[in-house]
């Protein structure tokens, strides 16, 4: 149980007044997989209004539309739908499919069935629950490769963080929305590289259901999970949130290096 | 010759530094340290947690808020049920830079339930208010959803700022957008 920590009152503090010169910071953001996404960059002065900035963002959007084209529930035409419909074969699906589909074998398995990607509802298999934290962590690889930045995405809540090329890695405060008090932030954390992700009850309709009962998760609250990666930090954050008791032990048990706390 | 060099390097910085101010961010001030989503939050939110109340320091007008026109549709409609009404803001005013107060709209997000918009208002570098444009307005579901969710973004940004924070992540899909909506905003005032 090592996994919880103690959140932060959302208070202001030390960072207040403090004295260190500003780092110039750049914000992009773009509509895609349903959602806008941020990217926010920091850097010290030519690196960060470097035209490779804009051209490591432009990769990441491309990735997350492209993504999108393949993965999307919501256009009939994607390619996840047409191989649920049976209309297209494996062998001839974007090999991206095969990655998600061992990645979900995996997290299944990893979580002793708290996650899972096989939902009756939904032509047997529904990756969406852990495409979008595979998509933003890839995307965000491209921004690694940029010299002299810190940068940090944030893809509705699912937020990844990290340095480019020889480069320091910076703080990111995280707030984490308090779910049983409106308008408040409940903890916050600092993130400079690695994943964190957010897993609770949707504010409309049904969100996450238990694979072991099949039904909804009927709990308020929400986990929030962190670690190395963005992927397996959402995994965690669901199956947590599905199950807090055996999802820790699952946790402890095969990523130790994720920490979360529950609120 | 060493301290010519040096000397010769600082002004060049300066100059970069003054360069980009200028092209980068209109609206950033020299106490703007922090990216604007960690000014110091200057109106205090109505339904602020005792935790959570914000720095001394005193409020900053928010005065234009009050008086762009299109803020009030989507916020009146969702204050039915709220605690806290964006505009409540913009009675506070004490200080002298109204003169910078500037709006500025999110874009408008598209979710799957309808489309989310937030505006916010800048002043003397820091946000002063924030106010739903946009909400998804279908069905009576839609109506319960957001006369709950609109007033936890309104406050949720003015506590964000009290926090010092850079990103905001949270469980409930609707907030996503809100949130989102409210970067982009920042990203036009600080672009």
């Amino acid at each position: 149980m090592s996994a919880v920590t103690a959140p932060r009152p959302a208070t202001a503090s030390s960072h207040e007044g403090s004295s260190a010169p500003a780092t110039p910071r750049r914000a992009f953001v773009e509509q895609v997989m349903g959602l806008p996404v941020s990217v926010h960059v920091r850097g010290e002065l030519p690196a960060v209004q470097a035209t490779e900035v804009e051209e490591a963002v432009g990769q990441v959007w491309s990735f997350l539309h492209k993504v999108d084209e393949l993965f999307s529930t919501w256009r009939p035409d994607s390619e996840l739908m047409r191989l649920r419909r049976g209309e297209l074969d494996g062998a001839d699906a974007h090999p991206w499919h095969e990655e998600v589909a061992q990645l979900c074998a995996q997290a299944q398995q990893r979580t002793g069935g708290l996650f899972t990607a096989a939902y009756p509802g939904s032509g047997g298999y529904d990756p969406t629950g852990l495409v979008k934290g595979w998509a933003v962590e890839k995307a965000a690889a491209h921004l690694a490769n940029v010299p002299g930045i810190s940068w940090c995405v944030n893809a509705g809540g699912d937020i990844v963080a990290g340095a480019g090329r020889g480069a320091r890695p910076t703080s990111w405060r995280v707030g984490i929305e308090d779910p049983r008090s409106p308008g408040t932030v409940a903890a916050s954390l600092d993130l400079a590289i690695g994943g964190l992700a957010t897993s609770g009850t949707a504010a409309r309709g049904l969100h996450i259901g238990d694979p072991r009962t099949g039904g909804a998760v009927d709990r308020a609250g929400s986990v929030t999970v962190w670690g190395p990666g963005l992927l397996w930090a959402d995994v965690w954050a669901t199956a947590l949130f599905v199950d807090p008791v055996a999802g820790r032990e699952a946790l402890a048990a095969h990523d130790p290096a994720y920490r979360s706390f529950v609120l | 010759m060493r301290r010519i060099t040096l000397w010769a390097l600082s002004t060049l910085t300066t100059l970069v530094l003054l360069f980009s101010y200028h092209t980068s961010t209109s609206s950033r001030s020299a106490a703007a340290t922090a990216p604007p989503v960690l000014a110091q939050a200057a109106a205090p939110s109505a339904s602020s947690t005792p935790e959570a109340t914000t720095p001394s320091g005193s409020p900053t007008t928010s005065g234009s808020s009050g008086s762009s026109g299109s803020g009030s549709t989507g916020s009146g409609s969702g204050s039915g049920s709220s605690s806290s009404t964006p505009s409540s803001s913009s009675s506070s005013s004490s200080s002298s830079s109204a003169s910078a107060a500037k709006t500025y709209d999110g874009n408008a997000v598209s979710t799957r339930f309808g489309n989310v918009q937030v505006q916010i208002t800048v002043a003397g570098g820091k946000i002063t208010a924030a106010q739903v444009l946009q909400v998804p307005w279908n069905d009576h579901r839609d109506q319960e959803i957001n006369s709950y969710a609109v007033p936890v973004l309104n406050s949720e940004v003015v506590q964000a700022q009290s926090a010092t924070i850079d990103m905001v992540s949270g469980a409930t899909y609707t907030s996503d957008g809100y949130i989102q909506s409210l970067q982009s905003a920042i990203d036009q005032a600080h672009l």
